[in-house]
């Protein structure tokens, strides 16, 4: 290297492209080597289909419960990859380069919070009308459960990282994301499992689809900065 | 860019174990420092410290321009510093082009820079390969590859060398000469003598 080409200003990628550089390689990280997402809706799928199975398929058991089942599975499912969301990065010292780029921890955590959402929100939300209609759900409900679910997903996720970066570190990772997150999940699902029940008995759902984004938004703020100040203590 | 490395009343512990105490110590443009000491010393924590990856327990690390201006911490390392550890980031399910091309991005990098790393660690064979069938030795070369083709003026790598061989080991020393010549500085933690003139800091005997 000449000393020209230190003096020359290596070109910085810039908030959008370290945004867009990070972004793909999160989703490509997500979606090669063993297809997590495909195994959230594959779980998402499972369980919807045993209650039918377990609780009998009587539509009168069956319906009254139907949205709230299909909004837990929903977040269980979506526990499902959280574990490896900074423990891979941790373990292969990724964690170390990711500081040491242009953009702040803080922006690093809510850009994988998103490529989280992308990458398993977005398929779960798709699959989540097949899980309706197994459940027993009218046909005419499905496409507010994908919308929901989608909403929710991105609570799920940025909710998910936050318990994520909690985690780091610690021995069954796993095991503790899924308690510490768990309660976090509850208000998307009362909230998104009302909408549902709502439209069901021709009630308006905005109130429930409201409060809905609400909790989106407040995760999205909270989380980035509480999974950041995570992320530094795990390092050291 | 980063002219002058200032470690000041530096203690960094590990748990309960205080590995260095009120550590002073000045590293200029064109220096290398090179960190011994027996396994467990410090060098590794000394690195992480310098590069923020680790909170000391007092003192401070400052980096000045060429007029001696303190320059803003957060902004130096994330524009000016690499940290090259045991672990190298590098993911085994993608190709070594992938990750190459992540690193280099993520960090900053000119397109001569990218040129040349692939050229000066002989990487152009290995680029269509999954980093996980690589040898330990390619790997290091690779994660290698974003010094050069990020430049950044601050060097900070723990036993760099370890699983080279003797060719690759002279050719990292031709990259860490010219990086110098270009007004670089390194810092390595290292258990054999770098083949370069260093100064050297042996963190056993501070404590």
């Amino acid at each position: 290297m000449s000393r020209r080409d230190l003096d020359q200003e290596p070109r910085p990628p810039g908030l959008r492209g370290a945004t867009r550089v990070l972004l793909e390689r999160e989703l490509d990280l997500a979606w090669g080597g063993g297809g997590g997402p495909l195994l959230a809706c594959g779980f998402f799928a499972c369980l919807t289909a045993i209650l039918p199975l377990a609780a009998g398929g009587d539509p009168r058991t069956l319906g009254p419960v139907a949205g709230g089942v299909a909004w837990l599975a929903l977040a269980l499912a979506s526990l499902l990859s959280l574990e490896r969301l900074f423990e891979r990065d941790m373990e292969d010292g990724g964690l170390d380069l990711l500081a040491l780029g242009h953009l702040s921890l803080e922006q690093v955590v809510l850009i994988k919070a998103l490529a989280q959402w992308v990458a398993v929100g977005l398929p779960l939300a798709l699959t989540a009308p097949v899980a309706a209609l197994a459940l027993g759900l009218p046909a005419s409900l499905t496409p507010l459960v994908a919308l929901t679910a989608l909403i929710g997903g991105a609570g799920f996720a940025f909710t998910g990282a936050l318990g994520a970066a909690l985690a780091l570190g610690a021995k069954r990772g796993g095991l503790l994301i899924a308690v510490v997150v768990l309660p976090l999940f509850i208000p998307p699902v009362v909230f998104g499992a009302g909408a549902l029940e709502r439209a069901g008995s021709d009630q308006p759902v905005g109130p429930a689809l409201a409060l809905l984004c609400a909790y989106v938004l407040f995760a999205a703020v909270i989380a980035p900065f509480a999974g950041a100040a995570a992320v530094r203590n795990a390092q050291g | 860019m980063i002219h002058t490395l200032t470690l000041s009343d530096l203690t960094v512990s590990r748990g309960e174990r205080r590995l260095f105490h009120d550590l002073d110590l000045t590293l200029r443009a064109g220096e290398v420092l090179a960190l011994t000491g027996a396994n467990g010393a410090g060098k590794t924590s000394l690195l992480r410290a310098i590069a923020g990856l680790l909170r000391p327990d007092a003192g401070t690390v400052g980096f000045q321009d060429g007029d001696g201006n303190p320059l803003d911490e957060r902004q130096a390392r994330g524009r000016e510093v690499h940290f090259l550890g045991h672990l190298d980031g590098l993911k085994g399910g993608r190709t070594a082009r992938e990750e190459l091309g992540f690193q280099c991005d993520w960090l900053g990098h000119t397109q001569y820079g990218l040129d040349h790393a692939v050229e000066a660690f002989g990487l152009k064979p290995l680029l269509d390969l999954e980093v996980r069938r690589l040898s330990a030795g390619q790997r290091r070369r690779l994660a290698m590859g974003r010094l050069v083709g990020s430049p950044r003026a601050l060097w900070l790598l723990d036993e760099p060398m370890a699983p080279l061989d003797a060719r690759w080991r002279e050719a990292f020393a031709e990259q860490m000469q010219r990086h110098l010549d270009a007004d670089g500085l390194i810092v390595a933690a290292v258990h054999d003598p770098l083949p370069l003139p260093t100064r050297t800091l042996d963190l056993g005997a501070l404590t």
